[in-house]
Order: C-alpha cells, then sequence, then structure tokens
C-alpha cells in the first residue's frame, strides 16, 4: 500500500460499536466522505484508522452522524489527562483543606473552652443567648464547611438510598438540633441534660474533611505506576523520509516507517532493526535491570532506552499496538477488577448504612429506658457516636486500593497480572509445573563440548561440520552453525548432502565423505567411535546431546549440544521452594536430559517424554487431588495447560499473543519473575486482608463502643468527636496501608 | 417513655420500607441512551430502565469531585470505568439479558441499578 505525500494517517477510538455490522457501516461512511483513501478498522480494539487528507473533526461528525462517537488518538492525551486529574484533585484538596480550616478553628476552642474553663450547660439566660449565638454560627460552619455532605444526604436521601453523607450529617444534625432543643426550650429536659454539642458538630465535620484531604492526596500516590508506564511514551520520533530526517509527532508514526534512534533516546514505537547495533535498555518495560544488546534483525519496543548506538529501525507497530500501550491498558484493566475476597466486604457495606440508622436508634432507645440520669443527653451521645464511626467507605476501598498498588508494583517488576482474581489465586498455589524448554532453559541449543580425536584439530574440522550442516533443517543443526559463525570459521558448500532421518547427515567435500550424527549413524558406515564412547555417557548424563562426526572413515571430532539453564533459574527456583511451593517440571525431551536437568536446577519432581496433551492432563489431575496448580510455559506448545492451569504464567517476550492469552505474563525472560510475582501476589492478599480487618475494627467493634457496650462494665462512652476523628482515620489508614506496598521488594522475600 | 419507644420503633420500620422495601420509581430509556449525572453523592438518574436485546450506552457526567465518585463498577457485568471530571464518559455495555444490573462507585456511596425487560 503506498501512501502519497500529503496523505496523513489518523486513528480515532470509535464508541458505541458493539456488533460487527457496526464495523462495515463506519468503514463505509468514512470512506464516502471525499479525500478519504483507505479506511480500516479494528473491531477488537476499536480503533479505526484513517489514511487520507481530510480533516479529524470532518471525520469525527461523519462517525456522529451515523450514531456512533469518534475520538482522536494521542499518546500525550493520556498524559495531559493524568496531569489534569492532579490538578483536579490538588483543587479538590485545596476546597476540603479550607473547610478544614473552618469547622477546626470553631471546633477547638470550643472543645478546649468546654474541657478547661466552663461547662457546656445552660442554666442561665445570658448563657441561653451566648450559645444561641455560637449555635448560630456553627450552623454557618456546618453549612460553609460541610454543605456537600447535607446535600448529599438528602439527594441520596430522596433515591431511597444511603450512604456516608447520610451518617454524616445525621450525626451532625443530630448533636446540633439536640443543642439548639436545650437552648429553645430548656424546660422539655432535666437541668442535667441542658448540654449542647455545638463543638461535636463543628469538630465531626473538621477531621472528617480532614480525612477526606488526606485520602485525596494518598490515593493520587496509587496511581503511579501507571504514570510511570505512560510517561515512558517518547512524545516525538525522528522518521526519515524521502531521504531526510524529519522530527515528528508520535501520533504521526505510519507502519513501515524508518526511524533513527541515537543513543540516550527512547524508542518511540515498535519495530525491526534494520541498521547499526546498540545495547537497550528495556527495564521499565521487563524488569530486567542490565541493558540488552541489539542487532540487525532484532526487535525493539517501544519506551526503552537506547543506551550506546545509533541505530536505525522499521516501525512495526505504532500507535495503541505497541507494546507499551497493551501494557498500560492491561495494568489499568486489572487495577480496576477486584479478587473475590473483596465481595463479602461489598455485600456487608451495600447494606450497613440503613442497618447502622438502625442500631443508633436501638442504641438511643436502650439509653433512655435503661440509661443513668440524664439518659437523654447519653442516648443523644450515643446515636450521634454510633452515626458517625459507622461509615463503611475504609470498607469499601480496602480491596480495590490494595488491588491497585499491587498490580502497578507487578507491572513496574516486569509482571503483567490480567485481573485481581489471577492476583488473589497466584498467592495461594500449591503446585508449580515449569515447562522446561524455554523456561528453566534458554529454549535454545548451543554447543558446549567440542573434542577433536586422531590428531584433528578444531580449526579444520569445526568449518566442515558447520557446512555439512548449513544444509540441514535441523534445530541441533543451527547451534553449529551458529557457533561456527562465532568463532569466525569459513563455511563452503558441500556436495551430495543427505539427510538420514533418525541418525544425522551425510555429505561430500573436496571428494571426501563427510559424517555427523549420533552412534547409530556411525554403526551404520562401521566407523569405530569406542575411544569417546565413556565421555559420550558422560556428556548424555549432564543433560547434552553427543554427536560424532567421521571424516573419511576416521571418527574425528565428537560436539555436544544442549539447552543450557538460564543463569538465574537455579536461584529463582530455591526462592520458589523457599516459598514452600511444589514444583514440577515437564519435559518433552528423553528420561535422561530431564533427569540431568532436573538434578542440575533442584527439582526432585519431573516427567519426561510429555506432548502438549499430557501437560493439560497433569494440570487436571493434580487440581483433581486438590492442589492449587500454576503452570508456567514460554506459550504455544503449553498454551492448553496454561489456559486450565489455576494461573497461568506465559513466559512472554511481549508478544501480543501472550499477553493477550495468559492469566500473569513474565515480560523477562527469568523465572524470578515468578517468584517475584507469587511474592508481590501475597503480600497484596496480606495487605487486602490487614485493610479489610482493619476496617472491620472500626466499623464492627466501633459500633458497639460508640453504642455504648462497655458503658455498664467499664463507665466508657465514646465521645462523637473521638468518632468523628476514628472514622476519617479509617479510610485514610486503609489508602495508607495500601500505599505501603508500594515500598515491597520482592526480591527480599 | 412508652410515646418513645414506639416512636423509636416507627421509625425502625420507616428506615426499613424507605431503604429497603419502597421500590423507586423507574426512568424509562427506550433507546437505551442514557445521560447520568454524578453530583452530590447519587447518580441521577439511578433507578434506569432499559430494553433488554439492545446495545445499552450510558454517559456519566461527573461534577462531583469526591474521590468515591472517581469510579463506576458494573459488578455484573465486570466492567468498570473511571469517570473524568467534566469530560464525556460512555460507557458502552453489552446486549443486557433481562434482569437487573447493579452498579456503584468503588466504595459502594453512589449506588444504581439498570433494569433490562
Amino acid at each position: 500500500m503506498s501512501r502519497n505525500n500529503s496523505t496523513t494517517n489518523q486513528n480515532f477510538i470509535i464508541e458505541g460499536a458493539s456488533c460487527a455490522s457496526c464495523v462495515s457501516k463506519i468503514e463505509k461512511a468514512l470512506n464516502d466522505v471525499p479525500g478519504v483513501e483507505l479506511v480500516e478498522m479494528n473491531f477488537a480494539q476499536r480503533i479505526v484508522s484513517v489514511d487520507g487528507k481530510v480533516d479529524s473533526s470532518t471525520l469525527i461528525k461523519t462517525v456522529q452522524n451515523i450514531g456512533y462517537d469518534a475520538k482522536l488518538m494521542s499518546n500525550e492525551s493520556e498524559q495531559d489527562a493524568l496531569d489534569e486529574k492532579a490538578q483536579a484533585d490538588e483543587a479538590h484538596y485545596k476546597k476540603l483543606m479550607r473547610n478544614v480550616y473552618m469547622a477546626l478553628g470553631l471546633g477547638v476552642p470550643l472543645m478546649l473552652y468546654g474541657l478547661f474553663i466552663g461547662d457546656m450547660s445552660v442554666n442561665s439566660s445570658t448563657q441561653r443567648i451566648v450559645w444561641l449565638i455560637v449555635g448560630l454560627v456553627t450552623l454557618g460552619v456546618m453549612v460553609a464547611s460541610g454543605k456537600h455532605f447535607y446535600v448529599g444526604a438528602w439527594q441520596s436521601f430522596k433515591n431511597h438510598s444511603a450512604n456516608m453523607d447520610t451518617l454524616i450529617a445525621l450525626g451532625t444534625g443530630t448533636a446540633w438540633a439536640y443543642s439548639m432543643i436545650v437552648l429553645i426550650a430548656p424546660n422539655m429536659l432535666p437541668e442535667v441534660a441542658r448540654h449542647v454539642y455545638f463543638e461535636a458538630s463543628a469538630m465531626i465535620i473538621g477531621l472528617i474533611n480532614l480525612g477526606l484531604a488526606f485520602e485525596v492526596k494518598a490515593r493520587g500516590r496509587t496511581s503511579e505506576a501507571i504514570k510511570r508506564l505512560i510517561g515512558l511514551q517518547a512524545k516525538t520520533a525522528r522518521v526519515i523520509r524521502d531521504g531526510q530526517e524529519l522530527d515528528i509527532d508520535i501520533e504521526q508514526v505510519q507502519l513501515d516507517d524508518m526511524i533513527r534512534v541515537r543513543p540516550g533516546e527512547k524508542l518511540p514505537v515498535d519495530g525491526e532493526i534494520t541498521e547499526g547495533k546498540s545495547t537497550v535498555d528495556e527495564s521499565m518495560l521487563t524488569g530486567e535491570p542490565m541493558p540488552v544488546s541489539k542487532k540487525v534483525g532484532d526487535k525493539v519496543v517501544a519506551g526503552s532506552l537506547n543506551k550506546t548506538g545509533s541505530m536505525l529501525f522499521r516501525a512495526t507497530h505504532v500507535g495503541k499496538d505497541t507494546t507499551l500501550s497493551h501494557i498500560i491498558n492491561m495494568v489499568k484493566r486489572a487495577q480496576n477488577s477486584k479478587p473475590s475476597i473483596g465481595r463479602l466486604a461489598d455485600v456487608i457495606s451495600g447494606y450497613f448504612v440503613p442497618i447502622v440508622m438502625i442500631l443508633a436508634v436501638l442504641a438511643g432507645l436502650a439509653w433512655l429506658n435503661f440509661g443513668p440520669q440524664p439518659s437523654i443527653a447519653y442516648a443523644i451521645a450515643a446515636v450521634t457516636t454510633v452515626l458517625i464511626i459507622a461509615c463503611p467507605c475504609a470498607l469499601g476501598l480496602a480491596t480495590p486500593m490494595s488491588v491497585m498498588v499491587g498490580i502497578g508494583k507487578a507491572a513496574e517488576a516486569g509482571i503483567l497480572i490480567r485481573n485481581g482474581e489471577a492476583l488473589q489465586t497466584a498467592s495461594k498455589i500449591t503446585t508449580m509445573i515449569l515447562d522446561k524448554t524455554g523456561t528453566i532453559t534458554q529454549g535454545q541449543p548451543k554447543v558446549t563440548d567440542v573434542l577433536m580425536y586422531n590428531q584433528q584439530t578444531e580449526d579444520k574440522i569445526i568449518p566442515l561440520i558447520a557446512s555439512l550442516e548449513n544444509g540441514s533443517e535441523h534445530p541441533l543443526a543451527e547451534s553449529i552453525v551458529n557457533y561456527a559463525k562465532e568463532q569466525a570459521y569459513s563455511i563452503s558448500q558441500v556436495s551430495e548432502f543427505d539427510a538420514i532421518t533418525g541418525k544425522g547427515v551425510k555429505g561430500m567435500f573436496n571428494n571426501q565423505r563427510l559424517l555427523f550424527g549420533n552412534a547409530a549413524l556411525m554403526q551404520q558406515f562401521d566407523i569405530d567411535v569406542s575411544e569417546a564412547s565413556d565421555k559420550a555417557q558422560a556428556l548424555a548424563g549432564d543433560a547434552k546431546t553427543p554427536m560424532y562426526f567421521a571424516l573419511g572413515d576416521t571418527f574425528s571430532a565428537m560436539v555436544a549440544v544442549a539447552d543450557p539453564i538460564k543463569s538465574d533459574s537455579i536461584a529463582a527456583i530455591k526462592r520458589l521452594q523457599k516459598k514452600g511451593v511444589h514444583l514440577v517440571m515437564l519435559t518433552g525431551d528423553n528420561e535422561a536430559t530431564a533427569k540431568a536437568v532436573a538434578k542440575r536446577v533442584g527439582i526432585d519432581d519431573y516427567i519426561a517424554q510429555v506432548l502438549p496433551q499430557d501437560k493439560l492432563d497433569e494440570v487436571l489431575k493434580r487440581q483433581d487431588r486438590g492442589e492449587v496448580v500454576g503452570m508456567t510455559g514460554d506459550g504455544i506448545n503449553d498454551a492448553p495447560a496454561l489456559a486450565q492451569a489455576d494461573v497461568g504464567f506465559a513466559i512472554g517476550t511481549g508478544t501480543d499473543v501472550a499477553i493477550e492469552s495468559a492469566d500473569v505474563t513474565l515480560m523477562r525472560g527469568s523465572l524470578h519473575g515468578l517468584a517475584d510475582a507469587l511474592a508481590i501476589s501475597q503480600a497484596t492478599i496480606r495487605n487486602i486482608k490487614q485493610n479489610l480487618v482493619g476496617a472491620f475494627v472500626y466499623n464492627v467493634a466501633g459500633i458497639p463502643i460508640a453504642a455504648g457496650v462497655l458503658y455498664p462494665f467499664f463507665g466508657i462512652l465514646l465521645n462523637p468527636i473521638v468518632a468523628g476523628a476514628a472514622m476519617a482515620m479509617s479510610s485514610l489508614t486503609v489508602v495508607s496501608n495500601a500505599n505501603r506496598l508500594r515500598l515491597f521488594k520482592p526480591q527480599n522475600h | 417513655m412508652l410515646l418513645i419507644n414506639i416512636l423509636g420503633a416507627v421509625l425502625i420500620v420507616a428506615i426499613v420500607w424507605w431503604f429497603w422495601l419502597y421500590k423507586p420509581k423507574q426512568v424509562e430509556f427506550s433507546d437505551n441512551q442514557v445521560d447520568i449525572i454524578v453530583n452530590d453523592g447519587v447518580y441521577q438518574p439511578s433507578n434506569i430502565q432499559v430494553k433488554a436485546g439492545k446495545e445499552v450506552q450510558l454517559r456519566f457526567e461527573r461534577i462531583d469531585a469526591a474521590p468515591c465518585a472517581e469510579m463506576v463498577i458494573f459488578p455484573e457485568l465486570d466492567i468498570s470505568k473511571e469517570l473524568k471530571m467534566g469530560k464525556d464518559n460512555r460507557v458502552i455495555l453489552p446486549t443486557l439479558k433481562k434482569g437487573e444490573y447493579n452498579f456503584h462507585c468503588q466504595m459502594q456511596m453512589y449506588k444504581g441499578k439498570l433494569i433490562a425487560i
């Protein structure tokens, strides 16, 4: 597809499209717009890409005219939205703090007066007048700094629902109204009950506003991970068009554009290197601290940092298709999902407020009926306190806050967790099945040993073997050719090449026969390899595959190839075992190799020669035994088992398929990612439990104390002001505790 | 005293009736496009009747700066959406089967219900 120079590509997010027929409708409408050259809609992502020389507003209008909505996509808009949110939060924080100053400005002196100077009783007409003035001032303050509570309470009452505002409005309203009754009609009440509670109303309004203000601040920090990921996106790209290098906005980059990156620059989009080499720091995406070296043909991803060399690459994924964009979307989605541990709290908080109101009435009645004199004063205090302390908002916050931080934390370590449920289940895994190839090992066979026999030298023999193997498609052949290339040996053309199934290869070079393969091949051609048999056995016991080479009729060399164990697999496996997780290794390899690898990495339980179906059966079998099974694999042949496992961990190179299909994707190739994922999951679930316990303590223990159950035994009745402070503290505690997770270091656990 | 106890009992009955037993009037949207204002601790309208078997488009206008209002969650549908202040926040729901679908904020302080008939 060619594009002329004046053509631009614009991407829009389509909203309202829900069926495949919408796609054709939208594509057709856009195609009809004069100037549009090409329209392609990605239904799954609801993104339409339009080529042509058309104003974006015309295109948006066209989409709107047929009943959908379109929004121009931009990478920066995300950042702007976050900035905007930060500004809005700051403004909200300031407003709340103004309310705090106002309410506490009145409440604190009143409380101090009550405590140290005079009592708050109303016994003379002067006192009545003074307190009446104070009462009116308090009303003014309550309205000025607590209006949102009263309006909210009224609105939700009209809607037949009750919320936090309802409790605050009722609590502070009761305290104020009772005080006014004392002032207006003192004769209705016994002398000892003529006490005013204006300070309580003002203090509660002030303290709850203070709690909300702190919460706004603390919440801003919980979405730090997303902010950081978005911050990774480059704003411009240096594109080569018509032989010229141009700095253009990232949104203008098109597929197949050639892009230049210099040392120290961020990669703007995903691509494949076509020129130059460099080391690239992918740590923010993969959690891998070491920069990775990249050469022509290697893939690079947006958001990583080019360290040393200059390189040219071809854009393969742009806009919302880049790996980074997928990651951001996935983390966002996951952060908003809840594990089932939080559902109980949801059910409870759903019924909480009306129950609390009923409890408050019952507490009031109990005090009036059975309480000491002045029973009405005790009753008012109890009702107010019950209403104030019971706000269930901390209960509602307990789970989402921790999940948000936990999933963000994981993303920073290169672990993508699909949803809250996976996060919770991962903490309970008892058995972890590990695929060998590509998971424990590198998945790429390498030459490990080269042994020469019969006075041959490596520089003579290896070029011959490589030349012979160059014609083979066997994966082991590739490792030998690569080895020769690394050693800078030349590769020549071999004639009469023949692959002998199950045995090896044969060919002719300079009128000499070349044979390379297993012992069976040597036997077939009557080559004596007995002098190497002990060594061959030792190599096989070490998970290596020995192969023999004969030049003419003489056995000349033995080459061993193995899929090396990743450098950090052993340490990571130890970490997993320390967590009490039972490890099982599965592999399609033969028994000897499987045994050797399992022994080397310290896994006792292994199964060799398994097919993809067997992996699935193994997961099922263990699940039937009641084990919570995690499966870790590198994606394709492990797919059925990954899907069946309670939590599937894909060792991903960050491909779309891997990201979309697994419960958890480990961006880093290392098994440490797996141990980290379990550690973060356990820490998050622990954090949620702490939050829930904390919130329950405030609510469930707080309510009876507020109602006065301790009074008959210890003479303790909670002051409404303390209840207000406790309520303000409860949400704050939960949010702060969740924020504590940000400091969690998985490696130390 | 008796009077006060009776009053208390009446109050409890009233609470139960008002918050749990009373079925608030539903606002009907046969075109399945609903504008919802998020302000003062509530969704307005909050009892919404839509047609089953058709996609539902909800447009949330958030005026309320309280952090509670930040997120709307549809637990039965596994959908959640961040509500940005002063922005057009659209939630497209899949075609609904007949039934009731709740939506609420993270703290369950703001509550609403979709009734698909």
